[in-house]
């Protein structure tokens, strides 16, 4: 037999609801400590929602933060902060800063002026020093980044809610949004507590991790709806179990690639890049994770009708079946 | 059972082969970018330099020539959003009301009394009346000075809001004239804003009405965003010059004190002029699209005093002249003096539709910007960051797509050959439909293509899962296939319509990279479907019908 690289064995009986109120109880933990370091320890907001400038610099030579920090204080520019970004690529040659200035005046931008008096502030610390990006934004904006980044995540859940009601049953689609919440939240907690940039990128890859999440959600719901009409007399709560041992390999194998891929670009991709993909990483793990032990549980309380295929119901399962 | 017609087999290959075909330009990005480049500078010259021809021979024209155009963190370049000051105008309106409303108005000093402008808000316009008892004669004839609203949806309606209070009668600009002078002011904005960047020569800038306010400015390649500011401020120059001759001759020598410029919408015409403007566009305080007294589309101006006073000199000593309106070293248009032109209006006539006179009137106004514009956002991005980029989400990409398909070969044999041969066509697919459509690829969105990579075997994956099960049942091989394929159908239509959901929020709501991203996870969601439901399908068959396999080990 030709070698089949396997990780889940073909029949699996694991029995997922053994441990629920642990594992639920661990999901709702973290939940709640994501809230709480959000408001403890609030979220580390680029300048894409909090307003200000920030310059990226480049320069050959080795440099101390504190020696930025020295050559900026004359400048008097309010809230500096300067950090020194690492990535594998640079080498020895080169050597990166990212430096975040608030927000200065009424329309947020650093005029032409500021941004010639920072530069040459920086040349006396480091003659090499070049700008390899500046950007600025105004108070105005960042306000209105913030909230349609709320309407983007809340518009993306409700829609997904109201396709999964369609396809499926509101316990369903209950038990997917809940998960859905449970995802952003740990999302957010995680930026919170290792005080990531949070900027529009992260938004994205939440409403990804959201669209991944329930990608997977659904693949379970699915086959959870084909074995409710295959076992009717099943109790429940075998149901489930048999289900998501059937959908295990899947599962896992899906979770290993797209892990695979992202794994990729957050060792390669760049600095640029990282916190995005990180995001999205650490979403396709909660994401997987939540699959299994949040959104059937939920459907598991809230109970569900068991004569499926007994009216014109049976129609929705099949209505894309038709393949080519 | 495993039957897959001809035609459809025919479809799915050819469709494969296209998208092959229209990614296959990016694979050379630099020599088709200057192909097309070339092409373009050659179209808009109307002839073609030695140098363009040998660019424009890098490729030839007979293949697809579509690439993704770089964002601007890919590619390097400024990144602007201005809010126009729209309320601006209407204090130049007022102001430039007064003067007319005090001829009016004393024209009937009999009745109403001496008159004087009172402090206000600079939107509108609050004169003083000395007898309260005449305030409705004074509505009547600041009435008088109305005209009706030009705009689609104002029909009908006067441009001025006049409304009494004591002895104060206060103008406004009425409700529907804001809204079409709004809509004027940002459309001059984009336009002189366009000509502005245009001038630099910049490719692709992209230049958008964001909302009511806005404007979005995108110009790749250029230095910093600062640069891109003061190129914005510069005011046109716009200037009247009498025209001294007219020719085809682009080379022909011009005696001192003359200048030979093209002109604008005439190929290949010249017009030798004086070099010293009559009147320039500094004087002019307002064009617009206007109707001749025989109706036809023409365009109406008008100058300030000084401005009025040296154009009407002029005129009255040059009955039957040309006389060029210039822009920026083209002439525009150059009309023939019919009669003494007083009074600082004036309207020109000639060849218009009423499209090209809207046109003019933004021209002749895009002389200087109609109102002042506060930049919200700015981004500068430098070149050597956006090839940092390109190459680690090449690399990345790379290294993504290898491990994958290292992965499903290892996890599923032969069929995770087939598997992989539809991640890469896909990867091809998404670069296709970018490439024609002009979508616009950034960094994010390179992360897109590679969380793509990941996520497309999935629906193979469904399906490989499906066809394992139904082998452990004792299915025979083209049955389990078979069965695989249809039971794993609506699971991977749920899975890709919630992903779908998720990314068009994000391109409704989302801008710059974050639209970047949205758009290539979507076109991703559509060709992976393609490739792992129609291609892998089809490879399978081949396989099925060459080797007609009696069992299979998954």
């Amino acid at each position: 037999m030709a070698f089949r690289l396997k990780l889940v064995p073909d029949e699996t009986h694991i029995d997922f609801f053994r441990w629920q109120w642990l594992t639920f109880g661990i999901s709702a933990l973290a939940m709640v400590a994501s809230v709480l370091f959000v408001l403890v320890l609030g979220l580390n907001f680029g300048i894409d929602f909090k307003g200000g400038t920030s310059i990226r610099t480049e320069s050959p030579n080795a440099f101390k933060v504190g020696d930025y920090r020295d050559a900026l204080s004359a400048l008097d520019l309010g809230d500096v902060s300067i950090t020194e970004v690492f990535d594998p690529s640079f080498g020895t040659t080169r050597h990166v800063a990212m430096i975040r200035i608030g927000s200065t005046d009424a329309t947020g931008s650093v005029t032409p002026e500021e941004l010639t008096r920072i530069e040459a502030a920086l040349k006396t610390a480091d003659p090499e020093v070049s700008f390899a990006a500046v950007e600025s934004v105004g108070p105005k904006v960042s306000g209105e980044l913030i909230k349609t980044a709320f309407y983007a995540v809340g518009a993306a859940t409700f829609g997904i809610m109201v396709y999964i009601w369609l396809r499926f049953e509101w316990q369903f689609a209950l038990g997917a949004v809940i998960s859905l919440l449970h995802d952003v939240l740990l999302t957010v907690g995680i930026f919170s507590l290792f005080q990531l940039k949070f900027d529009l990128t992260t938004i994205a890859a939440l409403l990804t991790t959201l669209g991944y999440s329930v990608n997977d959600t659904v693949v379970v719901f699915d086959r959870l709806r084909e074995n409710l009409i295959k076992f009717k007399t099943m109790p429940l709560i075998d149901v489930m179990n048999l289900t998501v041992n059937e959908t295990l390999s899947r599962t896992l194998m899906t979770a290993v690639t797209t892990a695979l891929a992202l794994g990729a670009m957050l060792i390669f991709g760049g600095d640029v890049i990282r916190g995005f993909v990180f995001a999205m990483l650490w979403g396709v793990f909660v994401g997987c994770y939540s699959t299994v032990y949040v959104a059937k549980n939920i459907v598991l309380w809230l109970g569900v009708k068991r004569d499926w295929g007994k009216k014109d119901d049976g129609s929705a399962g099949t209505r894309f079946a038709a393949g080519p | 059972m495993l039957h897959i017609p001809l035609w459809k087999r025919i479809v799915i290959l050819g469709l494969c082969a296209l998208g092959l075909l229209s990614a296959l330009p990016n694979l050379f990005y630099a020599r088709v970018e200057r192909h097309n480049d070339a092409v373009v500078a050659a179209e808009r010259a109307g002839f073609e330099t030695p140098e363009q021809a040998a660019d424009r021979a890098l490729w030839p024209g007979w293949l697809p020539s579509g690439i993704v155009n770089l964002g601007l963190d890919l590619r390097g370049g400024a990144h602007l959003l201005a809010e126009v000051q729209v309320a601006d105008v209407y204090k130049a309106r007022m102001d430039a009301l007064w003067p007319e409303m005090r001829r009016a108005l004393s024209e009937a000093r009999g009745e109403t009394g001496g008159i004087r402008r009172a402090p206000s808000d600079p939107a509108e316009l609050r004169i003083q009346i000395e007898k309260p008892e005449a305030m409705a004669k004074a509505v009547e004839i600041a009435g008088g000075l109305a005209t009706n609203v030009v705009s689609l949806t104002g029909v009908g309606q006067k441009d001025l809001a006049i409304t009494a209070e004591g002895n104060t009668l206060i103008v406004r600009l009425s409700d529907a004239e804001k809204a079409a002078t709004d809509d004027r002011t940002m459309q001059q904005s984009l336009e002189i804003i366009r000509r502005r960047v245009d001038e630099v020569g910049t490719r692709e800038p992209t230049i958008q009405r964001q909302g009511a306010d806005r404007i979005l400015i995108q110009v790749p390649g250029i230095g910093s965003a600062e640069e891109l500011k003061s190129l914005i401020g510069t005011t046109a120059q716009l200037t009247f010059q009498a025209v001294v001759g007219r020719g085809t001759d682009a080379n022909a020598i011009a005696k001192p004190g003359q200048e030979i410029l093209p002109s604008l919408d005439e190929k290949g015409v010249y017009y030798t002029l004086e070099d010293a403007p009559v009147v320039t566009g500094e004087e002019l305080t307002d064009a617009r699209p206007d109707f001749d007294q025989n109706g036809r589309p023409a365009v109406s101006f008008r100058f300030n005093p000084t401005g009025a006073r040296k154009f009407g000199d002029y005129t009255a000593a040059n009955v039957g002249q040309l006389f060029a309106i210039v822009l920026d070293n083209e002439v525009i248009s150059a009309p023939r003096i019919n009669q003494h032109i007083p009074g600082g209006s004036g309207i020109i006539t000639g060849n218009f539709t009423v499209e090209s006179s809207t046109q003019l009137a933004v021209l002749l106004r895009a002389g200087a910007l109609p109102a002042k514009m506060n930049f919200l956002e700015e981004r500068t991005i430098g070149p050597e960051l956006g090839q940092d980029s390109i190459d680690a989400g090449r690399l990345s990409s790379v290294i993504a797509s290898a491990a994958v398909v290292v992965y499903m070969i290892a996890s599923y044999g032969l069929f995770g050959v087939f598997a992989s041969i539809a991640v890469m066509v896909n990867v091809v697919l998404i670069l296709a439909v970018m490439s024609m459509m002009g979508a616009t690829l950034t960094l994010p969105g390179i992360a897109g293509i590679v969380l793509t990579v990941g996520t497309a075997v999935d629906a193979n994956v469904i399906i490989y899962e499906r066809i394992r099960e139904e082998l452990r049942r004792g299915k025979r091989v083209v049955k389990a296939i078979d069965d695989g394929f249809s039971e794993a159908m609506s699971a991977i239509i749920d899975a890709n319509v919630t992903t779908f959901i998720a990314a068009a929020v994000m391109f409704f709501l989302g801008s710059g990279p974050v639209k970047g991203f949205a758009v290539t996870l979507t076109i991703g969601l559509v060709t992976s479907v393609f490739t792992a439901i129609f291609l892998t399908r089809l490879l399978i068959v081949f396989w099925v019908e060459w080797r007609k396999p009696r069992e299979l080990i998954l």
